[in-house]
């Protein structure tokens, strides 16, 4: 991982040490945060991967790749791998991992030890879903809903079950950590109001993951002792209730999917203010937005089961409530169009990857709305259409966000900057073909086509060839980075401290930052997204 | 933790953190969080078990009729002794009486296992009585209050099944407390806590204090239904 230089480097937190132990004990946030980067890596691909083979099955109507056992494998790995080992983690635990420090001036989350902890539990989840995969699978769908998963599958549930368990404990540590870091390792001058909004953003997501893990942890254990003690509680021939699952399910994954989008959002605000050089329109707003978001989140779990059974009158609270949320999402959106206006904007890489996240996100958002709404809801439950909804958010806007904000900290990370033709150019494939591939299943569903079947009727076929074609185009957009990343490390040039002239503590240390972040702690006497006075200073950036 | 000469100087403080104060707020809220997530991880049991009992109330009554209510209170009992002797071992930890912490904190130990013991004699008695969920499940109680009228033994099922579960997740808290104690009395007998640094065992007691009151609601609702009929 080290860079080599011929020239003697200044002490960072890459050449402190080296080894494979100086990594695999390491208690520094930075390493921790390249470890995940790595293992996160290897899950996405491994997702993708499978997304790929449900792409392929889907190419022709007829099931002719894969069995239908077969598929409802394949659908289920691509679901636990991506929401449980990428999605959930990818942004809090690497880049959330490597800043939150900097950014609020200290030299590491508050439990070092533990947030190494954190990484080992999700890398033996990890091994675990491995297992799990190699020997036999999973064919619940990553929902787990009983009583299939209780007592017909005859698939490894449990074990994919202990795989989300042990990973779900990483993510509580991990919130753990990062909201005692918040409350209590800030530098003087670091007020809550100075908060850079990547940090408030950070903090509403680990609220949520100490709140909401827990409880899918317990509800999984529950799944597993009834499979395998037969005790009665989901089970509908005692006079259990399967619908308690489903509550108790989405207690957790509907704010699960705030732990995903949260930290992305807090990305952008940090791009958009740095590439249009202005403040953030409404800093409160959008930093008390993060925080409505997670709290409202908790409400609205039920629109998930509109369909299963719930009663009308909570249908109609839940759908209020689903639609109410929307509210805190929109105000960032216009936050950040209104800090755009009559900022002075660079098409930089980061900048590119964020102006996808705002049309993405708005997509998802508002085809969001039609699902919080009652009557479209029924008719296109478990259809295509839910399938591209959700994929606008969480690859549409958490992917677009990751890599935004990959780009955007590349230099401080690496030291090295990535070559920006390419950085576009795959900024450009991505938003391609990531609406090639997901537009075609809005119609796909509207016009009735089920999720989760590995065939389909012939007229369907046009909608989903485009799709499997845009699923290829995406992932090329998804290598190429992969590759000028790695590239970089050994070729790109040197990075300066602060490549985009931003505001903020991460670019006041060298790139690579020491081990201990700052060589002084760092006294705060401004406030945040300061960009009016650092215009006026306005240092010759390295290449735009 | 007033003297800042003390501070300055104290081995326990990690680097990353700039004083002994510091440190010591973060672990305490730490500890606080993780018992918010401890809150939320019995929660679905307790929510499950609500649901179920307010749907199937007379067949819980009869099922819960069958435990034993004068082991249950012992238990109780134990436990709130328990939570004392660790009131105490903190106390001792903050006065400095090294002794004393050690002995109050394998009185602890003495009580936990005191209650897994009993726990266990009260498990062992369900075996006897096929009320162990499974094949092997037989229950033939009528509802309290209506002695011609059976309770239904499926949901009774569903009852031990819930019984089992919530006080086995509590006797696996329990256990791990007494890891805990454990490793902390073979600590402080070596001297690793002093006024100045402590946190350990108090964020322990915290954790015990939390398990006990798990078990303060898991009593009444688990052995206290409709006892009066
Ligand atoms: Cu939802």
């Amino acid at each position: 991982m080290a860079t080599t230089a011929v020239t003697p480097e200044r002490a960072n937190y890459l050449n402190a040490e080296y080894g494979v132990k100086s990594w695999l004990l390491t208690v520094d946030h930075k390493r921790i945060a390249l470890l995940y980067l790595l293992s996160v890596t290897l899950f996405f691909f491994l997702g993708g991967f499978f997304a790929l083979l449900i792409r392929l099955e889907l190419l022709t109507p007829a099931g002719d790749l894969m069995q239908a056992d077969t598929y409802n494998k394949v659908f289920t790995m691509h679901g636990i791998i991506m929401v449980f080992f990428f999605l959930i983690p990818v942004v809090p635990a690497v880049l959330g991992n490597f800043l939150m420090p900097i950014m609020i001036g200290a030299k590491d989350l508050a439990f070092p030890r533990i947030n190494l902890l954190s990484w080992y539990l999700y890398v033996i989840g990890g091994l675990l879903i491995l297992h799990c995969m190699l020997t036999g699978g999973v064919d619940t769908g990553w929902t787990f809903y009983p009583p299939f998963s209780t007592s017909f599958s005859n698939t490894k549930v449990v074990e994919a079950g202990l795989a989300v368990f042990v990973s779900g404990f990483s993510s509580i540590l991990t919130g753990l950590n990062f909201i005692v870091t918040v409350h209590r390792m800030r530098a003087p001058g670091m007020t809550w109001d100075r908060l850079p909004l990547f940090v408030w953003a950070n903090y509403a997501t680990s609220i949520v993951m100490i709140l909401g893990t827990p409880v899918v942890a317990i509800t999984i254990v529950l799944v597993a002792l009834e499979r395998t003690l037969h005790l009665g509680i989901f089970d509908p021939k005692l006079g259990g209730d399967p619908l308690l699952f489903q509550h108790l399910f989405w207690f957790y994954s509907h704010p699960a999917v705030y732990i995903m989008i949260l930290p992305s959002m807090g990305v952008i605000s940090e791009l958009i203010t740095c590439f249009s050089r202005k403040r953030v329109f409404g800093y409160k707003f959008v930093a008390l937005s993060s925080v409505a978001i997670a709290v409202l989140g908790f409400l609205v779990w039920a629109h998930h089961m509109f369909v299963a059974g719930m009663s009308l009158y909570a249908g109609l609270i839940f759908s209020f409530l689903s639609f109410f949320v929307a509210v805190p999402s929109a105000i960032k959106v216009f936050n950040w169009t209104a800090t755009l206006y009559k900022g002075s904007i660079s098409f930089t890489t980061p900048m590119l990857y964020a102006f996808g996240f705002l049309g993405l996100f708005t997509m998802g958002g508002l085809t969001g709305l039609f699902l919080a709404a009652l009557g479209v809801d029924v008719h296109v439950t478990d259809t295509y259409f839910i399938v591209a909804h959700f994929h606008y958010i969480m690859v549409g806007g958490v992917l677009m966000g990751y890599l935004g904000g990959m780009h955007f900290w590349w230099p401080k990370i690496s030291g090295r900057m990535y070559p920006e033709f390419w950085g576009k150019l795959s900024a450009l494939i991505v938003f391609l073909g990531f609406n090639l591939t997901f537009f075609p299943q809005f119609i796909l569903g509207y016009m009735g086509m089920p999720r989760r079947y590995w065939q389909y009727p012939p007229e369907f076929q046009i909608l989903n060839v485009l799709s499997t074609a845009g699923a290829s185009v995406l992932a090329v957009g998804y290598l190429l980075p992969m590759i000028y990343f790695v590239w970089s490390m050994r070729y790109g040039k040197p990075a300066p401290d602060n490549p985009w002239n931003a505001a903020g503590l991460e670019w006041m240390t060298s790139s690579p930052p020491p081990t201990y972040n700052f060589d002084e702690t760092p006294v705060v006497t401004w406030e945040a997204y300061n960009y009016e006075e650092l215009n006026k200073k306005e240092e010759v950036p390295v290449e735009r | 933790m007033s003297d800042s000469e003390v501070a300055v100087h104290n081995p326990a403080l990690r680097h990353h953190f700039a004083e002994v104060e510091q440190q010591r707020n973060a672990s305490s809220l730490g500890m606080w969080l993780f018992l918010v997530t401890e809150v939320m991880f019995f929660g679905g049991m307790f929510c499950a078990y609500l649901v179920y009992r307010t749907a199937h109330f007379g067949d819980f009554a009869a099922a819960s009729s069958t435990l034993d209510l004068k082991l249950g209170t012992i238990n109780t009992a134990v436990l709130i002794l328990s939570s004392l002797t660790v009131v105490m071992a903190v106390w001792a930890a903050q006065t400095g009486k090294q002794k004393a912490l050690v002995m109050y904190l394998l009185l602890t130990i003495v009580l936990g296992l005191a209650f897994l013991g009993v726990k266990g004699v009260e498990y062992a008695e369900k075996f006897e009585k096929h009320h162990v969920p499974g094949p092997t499940f037989h229950f033939a109680g009528a509802i309290p209050g209506h002695p011609d009228h059976p309770a239904d033994p499926r949901h009774a099922e569903m009852f031990f099944s819930l019984y089992f579960v919530m006080t086995g997740m509590h006797a696996v808290h329990m256990i791990i407390g007494i890891g805990l104690f454990a490793f902390l009395a073979f600590k402080a007998s070596r001297g690793a806590y002093t006024p100045a640094y402590f946190t350990p065992i108090e964020n322990a007691g915290l954790y015990w204090h939390f398990v006990d009151i798990i078990w303060i609601y898991l009593f009444p609702l688990l052995y206290l239904i409709d006892r009066h009929k």
